[in-house]
């Protein structure tokens, strides 16, 4: 009882991280640029494609990948804002939220047209493989990697954003983009590396999830709806407070399907209207 | 174009050289249309979509591109796995567009949504792609033909092999939703007949899931020799990745109850290796599947699945069934593809039994190791032909409520 249940827990806190990798990344450009990023799915299983090409067409491995990936992923991003969310600026967000919509929907038709939906392997980098045998369950060495290298990348980007001077500079231009930029800085410029840096965020994650789950075209839009989910717990646009959720979320996760299994694609839907109906600002949101 | 703009003015050329030709064969509409409702874009539009649609194409050339005179046309249509869709689709096909027959159906929740509407409007369903038994049982109906498999051939041609060479307790990993419990039940039944046990299972919901690291650990933890994974497509290409990422398998082994050649495809075969499963076609099979399987890989790029195979031989009969029915009138065609036995590459001799149910060998293969393997797409060893009195329930045991006793 206890060992399934430390199991469930176990798996669910390696879901949790790959949520708060992601939800991260959602946070960030819809806190400092308020865009509601619906491409962000895309954007991570362009990430992991990124991932499985390079492997199988220039024999690039895992660990340039981790570094390659995401700079291609944030290269896509860049292009994206600048032809395309720059010209969205001061409309309502519902907006962007329909252009990134769209955009995700042409990625993934493309991805399907060209590799079908059954998926590419990507194989489990060599220094990651075997497993280590909890008392309660088998460890594969490479999801105990996921949650480190999540834990560290959540903690470094909080720590550049709220305690940096860089940092600073973002949330002034989110408060107020004119007065910020009378003192000099190029605001647009910020805007587009933030929304490059959240997709890079995602791209990371697909590079982190290709040896684990089959590269498909579909892989970021099952999960993105779940990623908004989180965000919206949190606090739309609370950096801290979409990382503790998206670890969190996935614990409950975890609990439930030692509970009752049928229902945990749901309980994080129902823990959202509940933080709703509570703190319609989210756990970690501040009200406006 | 080309190829339309020839059949119509050889379509038309018959119609005024011969009235009486033209005249005397009933043929609504001037047109046999077929239409491939699939999955074009979804988790099985690997397994079935595109390569269904090529499928009932290659059938309509196969034959001529007419049939009593009238041309054949195929068009198609993505479900995207919804009941509402396919129903939807179904009606306005029926309805506006003159479609006579509809193929494939993958995913049993279109299926059942779309057989009622066929037999109301007396048209003709030909199912391929879904899996559910009940679809000759107590669902069936007077128009639907179940060309290629079903839960209960999976269940026996695999559920039973495995318990014989000893995989006698079970835990199963199940899609959540109609085929799934269909498929699980259905093994179950099996394993417990077999002499097995069965220790529980794990619903997860389809699809969607893309971690099934929680179902498997359940798994682990009852015990069992065997987890049977009751589900398809991507969720099954998961589960098999994932077992063995949580050294799962192969202390425990993995029994595959519905594994397409294109999820081993997908998956490669140092992960499938070694895994049971029954399928209804195998393109390695003999001189005939090969011959017609080459002919689907040069324009596919890949081998055909079993649905796709079936698609390509049920529009075919059902088109022979037009042409010696001298109509396309559904009572008719229905009688006819009933009377007269499959004969093709896909099935030698075979029947449509009275409830529609297409009673055809089985095929019980172990999936190649990568040493095994000589060539591209060498993926199957045939460890057993079910013959169709096994691998099928009998007209008796489905309980169609329209075969008279």
């Amino acid at each position: 009882m206890i060992q399934a249940l430390s199991g469930q827990l176990l798996l669910g806190l390696i879901n949790g991280s790959f949520y708060a990798l992601l939800s991260l990344g959602l946070a960030v450009i819809f806190g400092l640029i308020n865009v509601v990023n619906f491409a962000h799915g895309a954007l991570y299983m362009v990430g992991a494609f990124a991932a499985w090409m390079g492997v199988t067409y220039l024999g690039v491995g895992y660990w340039w990948a981790l570094l390659l990936a995401p700079a291609a992923v944030g290269v896509v991003g860049v292009v994206i804002e600048r032809t395309m969310l720059r010209r969205l600026q001061g409309l309502d967000n519902v907006y962007g939220l329909l252009l990134t919509f769209g955009l995700t929907l042409i990625i993934e038709g493309l991805f399907h047209q060209a590799y079908g939906n059954s998926g590419q392997g990507y194989p489990v980098p060599e220094a990651l493989q075997g497993g280590v045998r909890l008392p309660f369950m088998y460890l594969p060495i490479y999801r105990a990697w996921v949650v480190a290298v999540s834990i560290f990348v959540c903690t470094a980007a909080w720590f550049v954003i709220e305690k940096t001077k860089l940092g600073a500079y973002l949330r002034a231009g989110t408060e107020n983009p004119r007065l910020l930029q009378a003192f000099g800085v190029n605001v647009p410029f910020m805007f587009t590396v933030t929304y490059g840096f959240g997709a890079a965020l995602a791209g990371f994650a697909g590079v982190m999830a290709a040896p684990i789950y089959q590269v498909t075209p579909l892989m970021g839009s099952s999960l993105v709806i779940v990623v908004f989910a989180v965000v919206v717990i949190g606090g739309m646009g609370s950096i801290a407070g979409s990382i503790v959720t998206g670890i969190g979320i996935g614990l409950v996760e975890g609990f439930t399907k030692f509970l009752y299994p049928e229902a945990s694609a749901v309980v994080v839907f129902v823990v959202m209207a509940v933080v709703l109906l509570v703190r319609p600002a989210g756990l970690f949101g501040r009200e406006k | 174009m080309a190829r339309i703009s020839r059949l119509l003015s050889s379509a038309l050329a018959l119609a005024l050289a011969s009235p009486a030709v033209a005249a005397a064969p009933k043929v609504s509409d001037d047109v046999v249309k077929i239409g491939v409702l699939t999955d074009m874009s979804g988790y099985y539009a690997d397994l079935a979509g595109p390569g269904s649609v090529l499928a009932a194409r290659m059938a309509a050339e196969d034959f001529g591109g007419k049939v009593l005179g009238k041309p054949i046309e195929i068009i198609s249509a993505d479900h995207q796995n919804k009941a509402d869709i396919a129903s939807n689709t179904a009606r306005k096909w029926f309805d506006e567009e003159k479609v006579d027959a509809i193929a494939d159906l993958v995913s049993s929740s279109t299926a059942g949504a779309a057989m009622p509407v066929a037999a109301e409007k007396k048209r003709i369903t030909l199912l391929s792609g879904p899996a559910t038994t009940a679809f000759t049982g107590d669902k069936c109906t007077a128009y639907n033909v179940h060309y290629t498999y079903n839960n209960w051939a999976l269940a026996n041609g695999t559920g039973r092999e495995v318990v014989r060479q000893g995989g006698d307790s079970w835990f199963f990993v199940t899609a959540d939703y109609v085929f799934g419990k269909s498929l699980e039940e259905d093994t179950a039944n099996v394993v417990k007949a077999s002499g097995g046990k069965v220790l529980g299972a794990a619903r997860h919901p389809s699809p969607g899931t893309t971690d099934f690291s929680s179902y498997l650990l359940q798994a682990q933890a009852s015990g069992a020799k065997i987890i049977g994974m009751a589900n398809a497509g991507g969720d099954t290409i998961a589960c098999i990745k994932q077992a063995k990422e949580f050294g799962i398998t192969p202390k425990q082994s993995l029994a595959g109850l519905l594994v397409f050649i294109s999820d081993i495809h997908s998956l490669g075969l140092d992960i499938a290796k070694g895994m049971y499963l029954t399928t209804a076609f195998y393109w390695d099979l003999n001189d005939d599947t090969r011959k017609w399987s080459k002919r689907f890989f040069e324009r596919h790029k890949k081998m055909p699945t079993m649905v796709q195979a079936g698609v390509y031989s049920a529009v075919t009969h059902y088109l022979q069934a037009i042409k010696a029915a001298g109509t396309d009138e559904a009572d008719a065609v229905m009688a006819k593809m009933k009377a007269t036995p499959v004969n093709d590459f896909f099935a030698k001799n075979t029947r449509i039994g009275p409830d529609g149910l297409h009673r055809h060998p089985m095929y019980l293969v172990r999936v190649k190791t990568p040493q095994e393997s000589k060539y591209p797409w060498d993926y199957y060893q045939i460890v057993k032909t079910i013959p169709p009195e096994e691998a099928f329930p009998s007209v008796e045991a489905q309980k169609c409520p329209l075969v008279k006793k």
